[in-house]
């Protein structure tokens, strides 16, 4: 389908656009990248929820109830939830859906499963610009579910105004590896399965964290309980996103985030689309083998054979 | 650096609560490289086709034990086809009478697969009949 036809669909509401154009993303179609860029001025309306933390803590369940409760609040939902993708086969078993059956039918919600294919983080490559879409495509709220995080799993704060970080109950154990990395990337906790023992105890640990951890903002993540089987605690966790949205937009955080991000992006794209085009150019050509087998030969160094290439491709580019 | 990766919806219609055989097509798809929406069961046709159209699947594969498939499948083929849907591969699976096959394939369930069928012929199946570019 033409990037231009996409476009239209996306903005007119047409949700089989919107699936289109995600898929084209995700399989790095360059029609996509044509799409984004006429729909880039249409975004950055909706508040992007990010929701992490370790595999089974109830993460898609939560995402299910949270979606409920905002929908009663009049607003209009996207959902992506990512699952890893296996490293051996490439495929994935992407089952969060299944936890969110009652929206299906909810013409105000949209939800969008999606495989990692090899990206580290938490979440996939196509991800960021799949909240994109959803974005330009008018919901008012994009939450995403990363893969089941460890500490390294944090790269949804890049992308998400507000961060949940969901816990359960149990050893203290998994504290410190949250205290390694997503501790740090927490607007919100979440100790979910309070019908558990052990939940107390819990909100204590991470609250007696808190105290001790350099506060950077003027925001202290509140750590709420919930119970995301019976619903328990789920208004008082939207009331706290509404609310850490309002303080984004009063302490001019979100419009520091935002130019951070922005050139971030930049960055990145530049980075990636330099290292495709000059690895594009190279790949495959006598002389690029040629300095690999030198350099496995020890006859040359990666070092030198690296910025020669690079001047190389530089200098043909100005011409 | 353009992949395409065949994309599946594995569902279970109906109100029979038994998806091993479900969730061993839905590994097995997987394990060939696919990636398996996977979304549980009790799903209404309704809610099949509208999951499908989300997650832009090439491959609708639906698995049943309860009996009825004659009113469930072709369903779901008519709801795509109200939605101007030509190109996503419907496949069924479950216990389904040899005199019910005609009937089904002519209502556009493309391959109806009994029990014990290997999963390798389920897989050659979808990978040689989705439609999508
Ligand atoms: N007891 C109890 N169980 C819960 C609660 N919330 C979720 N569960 C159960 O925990 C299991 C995992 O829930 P999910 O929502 O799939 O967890 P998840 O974090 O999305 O899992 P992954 O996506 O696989 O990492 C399910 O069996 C839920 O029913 C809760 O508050 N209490
Ligand atoms: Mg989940």
């Amino acid at each position: 389908m033409s990037a231009d036809k996409l476009v239209e669909g996306v903005l007119k509401g047409k949700r089989r656009s919107l699936a289109r154009l995600i898929s084209m993303i995700e399989n790095e179609d360059p029609s996509a990248d044509e799409a984004l860029s006429t729909l880039y001025k249409h975004t950055g309306k909706a508040h992007v929820i990010g929701v992490t933390g370790p595999p089974g803590s109830g993460k898609s369940t939560i995402v299910a109830r949270m979606t409920a409760e905002l929908r009663r609040r009049v607003r209009t939902i996207g959902i992506v939830c990512v699952d890893p993708s296996s490293p051996f086969s490439g495929g994935a078993l992407l089952g969060d859906r299944i936890r969110m059956q009652e929206h299906t039918l909810d013409s105000e919600v949209f939800v969008r499963s999606m495989g990692t294919r090899g990206h580290l983080g938490g979440l996939a490559r196509a991800t960021s610009d799949a909240v994109r879409a959803i974005d330009a495509f008018g919901k008012d709220i994009v939450i995403v579910e990363t893969v089941g995080a460890g500490q390294s799993e944090v790269e949804v704060v890049e992308l998400a105004h507000t961060v949940i970080v969901t816990d359960v109950p149990g050893s203290g154990d998994d504290i410190q590896a949250i205290k390694a990395g997503i501790m740090e990337i927490a607007d919100i906790f979440v100790v979910n399965k309070s019908d558990l023992d052990g939940a107390d105890k819990k909100v204590t640990e991470i609250n007696a964290m808190l105290d001790i951890a350099p506060n950077m903002e003027d925001w202290r993540p509140p750590v709420l309980l919930t119970n995301a089987n019976s619903g328990e605690g789920i208004p008082e966790l939207v009331d706290k996103i509404e609310e850490h949205m309002k303080y984004l937009h009063e302490s001019g955080t979100l419009e520091t985030r935002g130019l951070k991000r922005s050139r971030e992006e930049l960055e990145k794209l530049m980075e990636y689309k330099l290292t495709r085009e000059l690895l594009t150019k190279l790949q495959g050509t006598r002389e690029y083998d040629e300095a690999i087998k030198k350099i496995a030969e020890r006859k040359d160094d990666p070092y030198t054979v690296a910025e020669r290439l690079i001047a190389e491709f530089l200098v043909k580019h100005r011409e | 650096m353009s992949s395409r990766k065949i994309r599946v919806l594995v569902a279970k219609p109906g109100l029979d609560g038994h998806d091993r055989g479900a969730k061993v097509v839905a590994r097995a798809l997987r394990d060939a490289g696919m990636e398996v929406v996977y979304t549980g069961l009790r799903q209404t046709p309704e809610m099949i086709v509208e999951a499908a159209l989300q997650e832009d699947v090439d491959c609708i594969g639906m698995s049943i034990l309860s009996g009825a498939h004659m009113a469930l499948f072709p369903k779901v083929t008519e709801l795509l086809k109200k939605e101007g849907v030509d190109d996503i591969l419907v496949i069924g699976g479950g216990i389904i009478p040899e005199d019910d096959i005609p009937a089904l394939k002519a209502a556009g369930i493309s391959k109806l697969f009994g029990p014990g069928t290997p999963l390798e012929e389920i897989v050659e199946f979808v990978r040689n009949n989705v439609k999508k570019a």
